[in-house]
C-alpha cells in the first residue's frame, strides 16, 4: 500500500535576464526563485491497483514519482510504501520497487543487454531459477530472443524499452513505477509496452503507477486518474469522471484532458 | 561482496573494449616518458651525484609512472559519473539496492585498472628491454616487489577515493569542469608527476610527503625505485593508511549530505 500525505517539494532555480550585462551581474549576485514542485499532495493506492498519475509538462508528475522511489527528500510531508519511508530506509525500499524513467537508459551502453540482466540479477541478489523463469517469460511476451545478445547502443528505442521494461521486473517487484513508458515509440511497439503492462497487473498483481502524455495509454491501462497540475492534485477518479468535469461534446479523451487542463488553468 | 563483485565485471570487460584508445595511450605514454628521461640525463650527465635519486632510481621512477599512469594519475575521471549527475541520469544509481559510494568505487576502480592492464604490460617489456642506461631495471629484492605491489593498491584506493570527493562536488556544482581542472594539474604537480618529490626544496617536501598527495603515487614509485627503505619506508605506508581511512570517512560523510538535498536534473 503507497500512502502519502501532504507531500510538499521546493526547488531553488537560479534566474537572470537576457544578456551580456545580466550574465557579469549574475557572477557576482544571483537571483533565485522558488519553484513549488509539490504542495500538500496526498493520496493512497491500494496493493494491485493501477493508476495514470497525469497532468501537464513540469506538473509534478517525475518529482512525485522520485519522491516515490526513494531519491529525493522532501521538504515536508509523509509517504508510506509497504510500511517504508522511501527516502530514510532506501536499500530495503527499492528492493521491492521496480522503476522505468522513459527518458533514460539504465542498459550498459556497450554491452550486449543480456550483461546488465546479470549484473541487476546480481545487485538484487535474485536466486538464479526466479531470474531465469523470470527471463524466459518476460523475454518471450516481449519478443525480445536475439536481440539480448546486442549491445544496447544499436538498438532502436521500441527494442531498448521493452529491455528496460523486462530489466526493471527480474527482481520480482511489488510495485513498479513507470514515468512515460511509451515516450516515442512506434504503434506497434505502443500496443506491445500496453499489453504487456495490463497483463503484468492481471496476472502478477503487480501494482503499477504510470505517468504519460499518451491518453491512449490511459483509455488502454487505467481506470484509476490522479490529475495533478501546478503540483497539487486536482482530480483522483475514473476516465469517466474526467470526461464529465471537462464539459466537452465528444468522447476523445485527448480532448477532453485538454480542455480541462485550460478550464483549470494548469 | 557479489554485487560489487559483478559491478567490477561489467565495468571492466567494458573498459577492455577501447583498444585503439588503449594503443594511443601506450604510445603518448611511451614517448613521454623518454623523452622526461632524456632531460633528466643531461641534468645527471652534468652533475651525477647532484641529485637525491640515482639515475637508475629516477628512470625506474619514471618507466612505473608511465606504466600505472591510469591508475594513479587523478585526471584519468571516470566521465559517465559526471554525466550521469549532470544529466540526471544517476536516478537510475539511486533506485539500486546498493550503497551508491561503494558503487562508484567499483566502476572508478574497474576502469582504472582495465585501463592499466592493456597499457602496462607492452610498456613495462618495452622498457626492461631498452638500451642500458634507460633500461627499467627490477628490485633486487622479493620483498621490496611485494611492498610495491601493496604501496600501490593503497596508492589507487587513495587516489579514488580522494576524486571521489570531486565526484560528489557535482551534486552541488551540477558541472564540475573548472574544478577537475585545477585539481588534476595541482595533484599532478603536487604528487611528483613532472619532479619526483625528492627533487622538492626540503619544506615544501617534508609538507608534501605529509599530505594526501605524498600518499598516492610517491610512495610505490619510491620503494620500487629502492630510494625508500627501512622506517622512512614504514612510515610513508602508514600515512598512505591514514589518508585512505581520512578520504573514505570524508567522502561518505559528504556523499551522505548531498544524496540528502540532490536534485535530479531534466523531467
Amino acid at each position: 500500500m503507497i500512502t502519502l500525505q501532504n507531500i510538499t517539494k521546493t526547488f531553488k532555480v537560479s534566474k537572470r535576464q537576457a544578456g551580456f550585462a545580466n550574465a557579469f551581474k549574475a557572477l557576482f549576485s544571483r537571483e533565485y526563485e522558488l519553484i513549488h514542485a509539490l504542495h500538500n499532495v496526498s493520496f493512497t493506492v491500494n496493493d494491485g491497483e493501477m493508476v495514470g498519475y497525469i497532468g501537464p509538462n513540469g506538473a509534478g508528475k517525475s518529482t512525485t514519482i522520485k519522491i516515490m522511489c526513494g531519491i529525493l527528500t522532501p521538504d515536508d510531508g509523509d509517504c508510506s510504501i509497504n510500511g517504508r519511508t522511501p527516502w530514510r530506509q532506501r536499500i530495503a525500499h527499492v528492493r521491492d520497487i521496480g522503476v522505468v524513467f522513459g527518458q533514460r537508459s539504465q542498459l550498459w551502453w556497450d554491452v550486449p543487454v543480456i550483461d546488465s540482466f546479470e549484473l541487476i540479477r546480481d545487485i538484487y541478489k535474485t536466486p538464479q531459477t526466479v531470474y531465469s523463469k523470470n527471463l524466459k517469460e518476460l523475454t518471450e511476451i516481449l519478443e525480445l530472443g536475439e536481440i539480448l545478445k546486442t549491445p544496447a547502443r544499436s538498438l532502436s528505442l521500441g527494442q531498448r524499452m521493452r529491455c528496460e521494461i523486462v530489466a526493471s521486473l527480474l527482481h520480482n517487484p511489488k510495485i513498479l513505477f513507470l514515468d512515460e513508458p511509451t515516450i516515442g515509440l512506434d504503434a506497434v511497439s505502443k500496443i506491445a509496452v500496453r499489453q504487456f503492462i495490463k497483463q503484468l497487473n492481471v496476472e502478477r498483481k503487480t501494482t503499477v503507477i504510470l505517468t504519460t502524455h499518451d491518453m491512449q495509454d490511459i483509455e488502454a491501462l487505467t481506470e484509476r486518474i490522479i490529475l495533478i497540475g501546478r503540483g497539487q492534485v486536482l482530480l483522483d477518479g475514473s476516465l469517466a469522471e474526467l470526461k464529465s468535469r471537462a464539459n466537452t461534446d465528444g468522447d476523445n479523451a485527448e480532448e477532453a484532458v485538454a480542455a480541462l487542463y485550460k478550464e483549470l488553468k494548469i | 561482496m557479489k554485487p560489487f563483485a559483478a559491478l567490477f565485471r561489467i565495468r571492466f570487460t567494458n573498459s577492455l573494449q577501447y583498444r585503439a584508445a588503449a594503443l594511443a595511450g601506450l604510445v603518448t605514454q611511451f614517448g613521454w616518458g623518454l623523452m622526461t628521461i632524456l632531460g633528466f640525463a643531461a641534468f645527471y650527465r652534468e652533475n651525477p651525484t647532484g641529485f637525491p635519486m640515482t639515475f637508475q632510481q629516477t628512470v625506474a621512477y619514471i618507466w612505473m609512472q608511465q606504466a600505472f599512469m591510469a591508475l594513479l594519475f587523478i585526471w584519468f575521471w571516470e566521465n559517465s559519473i559526471f554525466e550521469s549527475i549532470e544529466s540526471g541520469g544517476v536516478a537510475y544509481d539511486l533506485v539500486r539496492p546498493m550503497d551508491v559510494y561503494g558503487r562508484w568505487f567499483t566502476t572508478i576502480s574497474a576502469n582504472r585498472i582495465a585501463r592499466t592492464v592493456l597499457r602496462a604490460v607492452p610498456l613495462l617489456v618495452i622498457a626492461l628491454i631498452l638500451p642500458v642506461a634507460f633500461r627499467l631495471v627490477l628490485p633486487s629484492s622479493f620483498i621490496t616487489v611485494v611492498l610495491f605491489i601493496i604501496s600501490l593498491i593503497l596508492s589507487l584506493s587513495v587516489v579514488v577515493a580522494f576524486s571521489m570527493l570531486i565526484y560528489i562536488s557535482t551534486f552541488y556544482t551540477m558541472n564540475s569542469k573548472g574544478i577537475r581542472i585545477v585539481v588534476g594539474i595541482a595533484a599532478d604537480f603536487l604528487m611528483g608527476s613532472y619532479i619526483p618529490i625528492p627533487f622538492f626544496p626540503d619544506t615544501l617536501r617534508t609538507m608534501i610527503e605529509f599530505s594526501p598527495f605524498g600518499a598516492m603515487k610517491n610512495t610505490p614509485l619510491l620503494i620500487f625505485s629502492g630510494y625508500l627503505t627501512g622506517a622512512d619506508l614504514v612510515q610513508s605506508m602508514l600515512l598512505q593508511i591514514f589518508w585512505l581511512l581520512f578520504m573514505l570517512l570524508a567522502g561518505r560523510f559528504f556523499m551522505s549530505r548531498a544524496l540528502k538535498r540532490v536534485v535530479v536534473q531534466g523531467g
